[in-house]
């Protein structure tokens, strides 16, 4: 069969015409991020710096032609003010709460967990990810109400003073757990704290043994290997960790409509000036205080190697 | 305004409605002078659960009967909050109607994108309850920019077994710190609305309570009533646990919460009696404000005949008597009170009906008053939505 010269295939060409235009490989291969990020993100971020330069008409609530200061002057009231300092707080203290928690548990799985039980314990940890968020809220409202089963068991339990007395601390008390920052805070580290164990996990099983081992070897008493060596190796999964708690909390507006004393946090100012107020100008203004807050923890971050653990 | 709607709802119900548009609409500032052959369809903006089609709960269908008889396919855009309306209107020729509330229907009517209605062409126009047939937040300068679809009231509910043989007859009772009946003050027992509107409750209170400060109408306030206002809004902040805006979630807290007293809707405490709870309602004597909806019509609605024979439709009893069974509301037309299965015999009186009187309608608060004063004399809505968000945060 000489006379048969098969030509070479399509996914050879196509093949060879890539391998001879790089250019053209890059091309393809970023196009569609490329759109995505510049058209969608930039787009829509650029958009909503330029709303928040416009200016509002106070007759007819119109946004009108002409480009102004105002709504970025009103930002930094008293009220919006207390309105971010609210918001940042409640997400450093889920942060700092949710490594204190999910640290212990994820060095288990790492170090000591058989691999059944480890699976078993991965699977604990996804699986209230499966079900909706709102559910799950909605579901905390009625286990932190004042007749709902913590208050419930805890009277039982003879403590019902004890938990009186918590609630009555000014500033995260309130009437019950339900109506109190104390109990925002606790659904806030249940439904975020997934997000932490997650990467803390990951970057322990990087810890090879063999490291621990020859620590002990060379005389470290167990505490000067955790500072020394597990520490170190895990605070890359701890900041990965932090920067979904701590952002996933300073963007949700939903848990403190459902959980809390209704003190409006960032996200849910924004959705007052412009969905109630239809003040898109000061409600565009606002969104830019999560991204400045972000960008700064996303830069400390980076410092902590966070971005070698995502 | 009404971000109370179920906001899983109307995320499902935007999603299954399309707006679709049809053919050029007409334009011309002349009232038409008579209904003529429709036009196949009509697109309706509206609250969630206002044009209901049998989907939810089969009993509650006014829209099948509508499309056999006329032959107009309604479609239905749902909207979540007034500023949505107003926003979808404004220069839309996709939309045929809109159902308003008084806090968007002046706005939209300004903005010049609704048109007067010929009332002459709606055969049920004189059924209307004749309180509502000139209402401000629909007539402007005798023209009727509407039809009367429905209205609310945000009545006191309380619980009997809190209060017992002395039920509240004041709003003092979510205003000032006071030991009730059982025993314990109301420091974090009462609930407040989750609305800038909510400014006019506050304003409606000390209308009766200060007279010194004149004010006369709730949602047009000087400087000095609105600060007065806000004050004892700060006062109430001391004792509110949580402010509401979610019917249910209010059901909730009334039952899980110890509630003792809210402001409310009839919706609620209609839902909580049915499930047996010891709360009930009332007007208190200062009145109390509530929230009127009317359907009205697009400048540029591309369907104006079958947005006709809608609007008339509207009327009808037995819709409007459903309608009031399905939202808790009043119906715009008295006679829909009698005879109507859903809404049973007392249905009308146990969302207020009888007092419609004291009752002191949305309207949107604008920095002219509403027209009655020159720009600047009274404090406008934009303003009310910052300061109650800086009130409930606690400054």
């Amino acid at each position: 069969m000489t006379t048969d010269s098969k030509g070479p295939t399509l996914t050879h060409r196509i093949a060879r015409t890539l391998h001879q235009r790089p250019w053209l490989k890059v091309l393809l291969l970023l196009a569609l991020p490329v759109i995505w990020l510049v058209g969608v993100y930039g787009g829509s971020l650029g958009a909503l710096l330029v709303q928040s330069f416009y200016a509002l008409d106070s007759f007819s609530g119109a946004i009108g032609e002409g480009l102004t200061l105002d709504s970025w002057r009103q930002l930094f009231t008293d009220a919006n003010v207390a309105v971010m300092v609210r918001t940042v707080g409640m997400a450093a203290a889920v942060t700092v709460a949710s490594v204190i928690i999910a640290f212990p548990l994820a060095y288990y799985m790492a170090r000591y967990a058989h691999k059944r039980v480890k699976a078993l314990l991965v699977l604990a940890v996804l699986v209230p990810l499966w079900s909706s968020y709102l559910v799950r809220v909605y579901s905390w409202k009625l286990i932190l109400a004042a007749d709902g089963i913590i208050n419930w068991f805890v009277e039982r339990l003879g403590l019902g003073r004890a938990l009186q007395f918590l609630l009555e601390t000014p500033f995260i008390g309130g009437p019950s757990l339900s109506i109190s920052l104390l109990g925002q805070f606790l659904v806030f580290v249940y439904i975020w704290l997934p997000y932490m164990i997650l990467p803390i996990h990951a970057s322990l099983e990087r810890v090879p043994g063999s490291l621990l081992e020859a620590s002990a070897d060379l005389g470290a008493q167990p505490p000067v290997t955790f500072r020394k060596v597990t520490w170190p190796m895990a605070i890359p999964g701890v900041a990965a960790g932090s920067i979904f708690t701590f952002s996933l909390t300073l963007g949700d507006y939903i848990i403190p409509t459902i959980i809390g004393d209704s003190s409006p946090f960032i996200g849910l100012a924004i959705y007052s000036y412009q969905g109630v107020a239809g003040n898109l100008p000061l409600a565009a203004a606002f969104s830019f205080i999560p991204i400045a807050v972000m960008a700064v923890y996303l830069t400390a971050a980076r410092r902590f190697g966070a971005f070698e653990a995502l | 305004m009404r971000s109370r709607k179920l906001i899983l709802l109307i995320t499902a119900f935007a999603l299954l409605a399309t707006a679709c548009t049809s053919s050029g609409g007409e334009e011309g500032s002349e009232l038409p002078t008579e209904v003529g052959e429709g036009e196949g369809n009509v697109v309706i903006v509206s609250w969630a659960g206002y044009i209901e089609r049998g989907d939810t709960d089969a009993a509650f269908d006014w829209v099948t009967q509508f499309e056999e008889e006329t032959g107009c396919m309604v479609e239905n855009k749902v909207a979540g909050t007034s500023d949505e309306m107003v926003a979808l209107m404004t220069g839309s020729d996709e939309y045929d109607l809109v159902t308003a509330s008084g806090d968007s229907s002046l706005r939209l009517i300004a903005g010049g994108s609704v048109q007067e209605v010929n009332i002459d062409l709606i055969e049920s126009w004189d059924t209307v309850d004749p309180r509502l047939q000139d209402a401000e937040w629909h007539t402007v300068d005798g023209a009727h920019y509407g039809v009367p679809y429905s209205s609310g009231f945000n009545v006191l509910g309380y619980n009997t077994e809190v209060f017992g043989d002395t039920p509240p007859d004041s709003w003092s009772v979510v205003f000032e710190e006071t030991t009730l009946p059982d025993g314990e003050s109301n420091a974090g027992r009462v609930q407040a609305y989750d609305g800038p509107i909510y400014i006019a409750d506050a304003a409606l209170y000390l209308s009766a309570t200060q007279p010194d400060l004149g004010i006369e109408d709730p949602y047009q306030l000087n400087t000095e009533q609105y600060e007065a206002a806000l004050n004892l809004l700060r006062q109430q902040r001391e004792l509110v646990g949580r402010y509401w805006h979610d019917a249910f979630i209010q059901i909730d807290d009334f039952t899980n919460e110890g509630v003792a007293a809210s402001s409310t809707w009839p919706f609620q405490t209609n839902v909580l009696q049915a499930g047996g709870a010891p709360i009930d309602k009332v007007v208190p004597v200062e009145g109390a404000t509530g929230w009127a909806d009317t359907t009205m019509m697009s400048s540029n609605a591309p369907n104006p005949n079958c947005a006709y024979m809608w609007m008339e439709w509207s009327l009808n009893p037995k819709l409007q008597g459903d309608l009031a069974a399905w939202f808790g509301t009043v119906p715009a037309v008295p006679e829909a009170c009698e005879g109507n299965e859903l809404l049973g015999p007392d249905g009308c009186a146990n969302n207020g009906s009888e007092s419609f009187d004291e009752i002191l309608f949305w309207k949107t608060p604008t920095d002219d008053c509403n027209g009655t004063a020159e720009a600047g004399a009274c404090v406008p809505y934009h303003e009310w939505v910052t300061d109650y968000l800086a009130v409930i945060g606690g400054r």
